[in-house]
């Protein structure tokens, strides 16, 4: 196939896949460090997940299993044109929307559900990788205060959340300080996602194609969410108003992160698993009994 | 007395500068414009030391340099040269020699600065008590309830309502942006403080306040401070010993008192004639 689209193998040319392979080995090397690289021109524009996409060609080889996910759906716009156009350009390759058989999982602001192996990698599409950019403007200086480990600014973020709103208000792109000294935006993941990184037995890859940045959580390292010693990092809260915790509409799981949605025929909120591969497991489990 | 600061030589030229810059520039020769390069020598061989719990004033008119020595023992500018030793009990640190980070580092734990503008030393999008926090996050301080008795505790004591402490600084007085100003400088109860010009531009009611504060802080924390100003006034309330500057030399120094009744230096006695 790859004669008659007339491209190399994953799109890129070898050099270009040399250098994200290295850049790769650099940022696994320093945790939680932004290593800037030459993101190429791809042929989708930069925020559509050029970064992932990038990551994702340079490592992926002929056998291996690919899973992409949009929001945790792999039926969603942007998971089935990349998966499409990867299929297109690295012949050889199998796709699944099984989080067990993939060993390359491509994800767009969730990581799965299911605990990842050691013998798998996510690569994660990033808009912005700078967690300092919400409160110093300045490239330059924000370079000198990671390089210092001075997240004091972040910090103040967080305490004057506390002071008006009694609660940190930060939704997703949690500040995450990996092995005591990098912080690092972990993409647009829920804070329900955060403490999967901690620890994680898979490699975890971030691309950010329009910022030219790549970092990584290398397997089973210290992943903690910037918090005060006494205000906790809290997750999501899915309890309805009776206190009890609301279940996925479909499959009945209470232990998911769930989607919230308006019912189009009676108006109601609908709760269902984000993560579609999960949601479909459970069911199939059900089916069994 | 213990010495926590020993400074020697210091000099700052703005410009490539050239051989004859100090002889060409200074009281005596009436500007501070070198006529060969037209390099501005701020500063020029400032040596001076200041001991444990003293208040050591600068003064001087517009332009002698009394801010720029200032600015570089705050790490703001760099000196041209010159060495200024810090003494933080038994450890020693010379300034100058020091990396970026380990003067950030400095002046984050040791040292405290309270500009004129208040727009300088505060960050006016966050609230008094967030300004508060930043230093003692800098410093390291990660509990919450912590940080917010610490920074009630400042407020009260610089007579800042403390109810007032989730207010942005823009909706304060300008005195009260100085005293926020002086409560953050005071956050890591540094044992060396810079105050610069902190009274210019206040009403004379609110200036008499400020300076009471300052020398309440300094008989209980027995903190050193260099004071710079253009008013003798502060300088006779606050300074035990003063350096009168003029076109980045020191012309005269010694105990306030001294130099206050009797001017050696002609530039000295004018401006003592003057304000009186």
């Amino acid at each position: 196939m790859s004669a008659s689209v007339g491209y190399n193998f994953g799109f890129m040319d070898e050099y270009a896949k040399k250098e994200i392979r290295r850049t790769v080995l650099k940022a696994v090397a320093i945790p939680g460090y932004q290593v800037p690289y030459s993101s190429r021109e791809m042929p989708m524009g930069r925020g559509f997940g050029t970064g992932g996409l990038q990551l994702t060609l340079s490592l992926i080889g002929v056998g291996d299993n690919l899973k992409v996910i949009d929001q945790g759906s792999d039926d969603s716009v942007n998971a089935v044109n990349l998966r499409s156009f990867i299929e297109m350009t690295c012949p050889g390759i199998d796709t699944t929307t099984s989080v067990d058989e993939a060993n390359l999982i491509q994800s767009r602001h969730r990581i799965p559900e299911k605990p990842l192996r050691d013998d798998q990698v996510i690569v994660m599409q990033v808009p912005y990788p700078d967690p300092l950019v919400i409160v110093e403007p300045s490239e330059d200086r924000r370079k000198i205060q990671h390089g210092e480990g001075n997240y004091s600014k972040l910090l103040v973020k967080l305490y004057e959340d506390i002071v008006q709103f009694d609660e940190i208000t930060i939704s997703h792109r949690y500040p995450t300080c990996i092995n005591n000294h990098y912080v690092l935006d972990p993409s647009p993941i829920p804070r329900w996602d955060v403490p999967k990184m901690h620890q994680s037995r898979a490699l975890i890859l971030f691309g950010a194609g329009r910022e030219k940045k790549i970092y990584a959580v290398p397997p089973y390292s210290k992943a903690e969410p910037l918090v005060f010693d006494d205000v906790p990092f809290r997750i999501e809260d899915f309890r309805d108003e009776h206190s009890v915790r609301r279940p996925c509409a479909r499959c009945g799981c209470t232990s998911s992160f769930l989607d919230e949605f308006i019912d189009s025929e009676n108006g109601e909120k609908v709760y269902q698993c984000s993560d579609s591969d999960w949601c479909d497991e459970q069911l199939a489990q059900q089916g069994e009994c | 007395m213990k010495k926590v600061l020993e400074v020697d030589g210091l000099s700052k030229i703005y410009g490539k500068g050239c051989s004859q810059c100090a002889q060409l520039t200074g009281p005596d020769c009436d500007t501070n414009i070198c006529p060969q390069c037209g390099s501005v020598v701020a500063a020029h061989d400032l040596s001076f030391d200041l001991y444990e719990g003293e208040i050591l004033g600068i003064i001087g008119e517009s332009g002698s340099g009394k801010s720029t020595a200032v600015k570089t023992l705050y790490f703001d500018e760099e000196p041209t040269a010159g060495s200024a030793t810090f003494y933080d009990g038994q450890t020693k640190h010379d300034l100058f020699e020091l990396n970026k980070a380990q003067q950030r580092h400095l002046a984050n734990h040791r040292f405290g600065m309270v500009y004129q503008n208040p727009h300088l030393g505060l960050n006016f999008g966050i609230s008094a008590g967030g300004n508060i926090a930043e230093r003692l996050l800098m410093s390291g301080e990660r509990s919450y309830s912590t940080i917010r008795a610490r920074a009630t505790a400042l407020l009260t004591r610089t007579e800042v309502l403390p109810e007032r402490m989730d207010e942005l600084p823009k909706n304060f007085s300008g005195g009260m942006q100085q005293r926020v100003q002086i409560a953050k400088a005071l956050a890591i109860e540094p044992p060396l403080l810079f105050l610069d010009e902190v009274t210019t531009g206040l009403d004379l009611s609110v200036q008499a306040s400020i300076l009471d504060l300052i020398l309440e802080i300094q008989q209980e924390l027995k903190t050193s401070m260099v004071v710079v100003t253009h008013d003798l006034g502060v300088i006779r309330l606050l300074a035990g010993r003063t350096m009168v500057m003029k076109y980045g030399r020191i012309i005269e120094s010694g105990l306030t008192d001294q130099i206050l009744e009797d001017p050696q230096h002609a530039y000295t006695q004018r401006l003592v004639a003057s304000s009186l």
